[in-house]
């Protein structure tokens, strides 16, 4: 995967005692002329970036296409024969969003109502879990981080049939609380793994003044550490949201299809109700990525930071 | 329309408010109690809700679950090990369970070493160029599995011979003069199982991107400039200088990406429902617990896939373990 950078290139290497002279790029690159990509990198990577886009482009071309040119023809027809662009039309977002058959638009709130607590409140937990396993000293601390380390890998099929007996017990079943524990439970691990490895990064110096200062843990909790700690916050809330959102499975077994589905569950019907009509479920679905992909590209620059400061260690 | 709304909208605010409210009244206790115990109890309190939450929704399950798969179907009575037996017993049953490990085995090493290949890649690209490759590798990353499974239907469809194809794989090898393909009907090497792993690799290959990239941009520059001098190729400087600093980064993303596939049923379930030999644990999981209505098997199942996690669970430990003795 190297074999990009030629002989010559190797050999144009300034020698340590120019490189430091030179103003260095922040990032630390080991190729023998980072600022330039050999032909080789270039078309590897324009390959697989082509490889990426293609199928999603293709669908989004055929998310305006009617229902009769996505069974017939291939979405790459508008190329081949331009004049059927003027063909191309806005009717399966209308019909996808407000249909009659399924309520998308509907799904789209449930999402959010889904979503939004199912994110928000993991979080909220997890933070106060990891302030406690970094910066508190009890007896057994090791051992029940150590337990929630080990759960990381729990399948969280394995709740699925006890919960829903007792769903059932409670009478919550099909309820959006009923996804958000669920939610909760399935996220705890992850989420304070990932807080209290980048608390664990967190100058200790800092918090032990404002104990002197006379702070509570709570104080210092909430004005020092879960400031200090925005990226990692930021970036799971981000790796959550995009999980709960997008999730099919935990929907399907709690919810389920109904007045309360949400988009992912919505999009399964469009598909069965509909056979073939690819035209529906293409609109559908990429009505259901707006939120996700603005939520990614808002946030995008703490994803990295935030996620990696405890693992980028080793 | 409005009153749904409203009534989420309110459900979130009671919920989020709710949750706040555990932690002042957990505080006010604490801080009612003498300030020795105050001290003593504040952590467990901290924890608790956390671990009521890890309890409720995967120690608890994960214990009923166990006790159940060696109950009937309805977990009325006890079978003894039948649930297991009958599921051995079944060469269905034998071939998920291979399909599931051959996700295993195949996924996570393809995403990591993509996500590498990637990293490295774009970092010798302008810092322009660079993002941009990188967001669209991560793209994928924000849409759902069953979008995804959406997508790439449109790569893989098959039409009748003679017919215009609407898939883009079965256009292409068209212009060649080759008949169509039904590419995931077609069981043979394990084609259609392969072609379904493209699918997660394609969604997840960004996540491997991001985290590998920011270690590679770690490596300290002093340990490489050293290796040249020293007169080390390029090859040998990434693989002897540059992957074992990022190990640890490497070993986080496998591990993350395992329990990704050990789960996957999305795919699965959207695009062949486990038809022509492509099932996997998660999906033979679903049809169990919503089409034979079986509980007993279903928990048979989820133990199976459980004891297949011990190793990965038990490597886990070990890592943090190492991980703090090291800090």
């Amino acid at each position: 995967m190297t074999s990009s950078t030629t002989a010559h290139e190797v050999a144009a290497t300034p020698t340590a005692g120019e490189r430091t002279a030179r103003p260095k790029r922040a990032a630390t690159h080991f190729d023998a002329n980072p600022a330039k990509a050999g032909w080789l990198t270039k078309t590897v990577l324009i390959v697989l970036c082509v490889a990426w886009m293609v199928p999603l482009f293709g669908t989004f071309v055929t998310s305006f296409r009617t229902r009769d040119a996505a069974n017939s023809t291939g979405w790459w027809t508008i190329f081949t024969h331009p004049s059927t662009i003027s063909n191309l039309t806005l009717d399966n977002y209308d019909k996808a969003i407000f249909g009659e058959n399924v309520d998308m638009g509907r799904a789209f709130v449930n999402s959010l109502a889904i979503t939004l607590p199912a994110t928000f409140i993991p979080l909220l937990i997890a933070c106060f879990a990891a302030y406690a396993f970094t910066f508190m000293d009890f007896p057994g601390r090791d051992f029940l981080f150590l337990l929630i380390v080990s759960l990381l890998v729990v399948p969280n099929y394995v709740a699925f049939v006890p919960m829903l007996k007792l769903y059932r017990d409670l009478g919550m079943g099909g309820t959006f609380p009923s996804v958000w524990l669920a939610h909760i439970g399935f996220g705890m691990s992850l989420a304070i793994y990932i807080l209290r490895n980048y608390m664990a990064t967190l100058p200790k110096t800092v918090i032990e003044s404002a104990k002197i200062d006379g702070a509570s843990h709570f104080q210092t909790f909430w004005r020092l550490v879960l400031p200090m700690s925005i990226p990692a916050v930021a970036a799971f809330a981000i790796f959550q949201f995009l999980w709960v959102w997008n999730d099919l499975l935990v929907a399907l077994v709690f919810i389920g299809p109904g007045e309360n589905e949400p988009v992912t569950v919505g999009l399964t019907h469009l598909k069965q109700q509909l056979g073939q009509g690819w035209e529906l479920t293409t609109a559908g679905g990429f009505f259901t990525m707006i939120v996700p992909i603005l939520v990614f590209l808002a946030l995008q620059r703490f994803f990295v930071r935030g996620l990696t400061a405890g693992a980028v260690k080793g | 329309m409005l009153a749904k709304t409203l009534s989420a909208l309110l459900t979130v605010l009671l919920g989020v408010g709710a949750a706040l409210l555990v932690y002042w009244v957990l505080n006010k206790i604490a801080e009612l109690l003498p300030a020795k115990w105050e001290s003593r109890v504040k952590p467990y309190f901290y924890i608790l809700p956390a671990y009521l939450a890890i309890a409720v929704y995967l120690i608890y399950p994960t214990i009923l679950t166990v006790i159940n798969s060696f109950k009937d179907r309805f977990s009325r009575e006890w079978v003894g090990t039948q649930n297991y037996s009958d599921l051995f017993a079944s060469a269905a049953f034998r071939q998920t369970l291979l399909n599931t490990l051959l996700w295993i085995v195949i996924v996570p090493a393809v995403t990591v070493a993509l996500g590498l290949l990637v990293a490295v890649l774009a970092d010798r690209l302008s810092p322009r160029s660079e993002k941009l490759t990188k967001t669209i590798i991560f793209l994928p990353m924000a849409i759902s599995m069953i979008g995804a499974a959406t997508i790439w239907r449109f790569v893989y469809d098959a039409q009748p011979k003679g017919t215009g194809q609407i898939g883009l794989m079965n256009a292409f090898i068209g212009m060649f003069g080759f008949d169509p393909v039904a590419w995931l009907q077609t069981s043979t090497l394990h084609l259609n199982s392969l072609l379904l792993m493209v699918v997660l690799l394609w969604a997840q290959v960004g996540f491997s991107m991001v985290l590998l990239s920011a270690a590679v941009k770690g490596v300290p520059v002093d340990t490489i400039e050293a290796a040249r001098i020293d007169g080390a190729g390029e090859r040998q400087i990434f693989f002897r200088v540059v992957v074992p600093q990022i190990k640890g980064t490497i070993i986080t993303v496998f591990i993350t990406v395992t329990i990704t596939v050990m789960k996957i049923f999305d795919i699965v379930y959207v695009m062949t429902n486990g038809g022509f030999n492509t099932n996997v644990l998660g999906n033979e999981f679903w049809n169990q617990l919503n089409t034979n209505f079986n509980y007993g098997s279903a928990s048979a199942i989820v133990v199976v896939l459980m004891v297949a996690v011990i190793p990965i669970m038990i490597y886990q430990v070990r890592h943090f373990k190492a991980e703090e003795a090291a800090a």
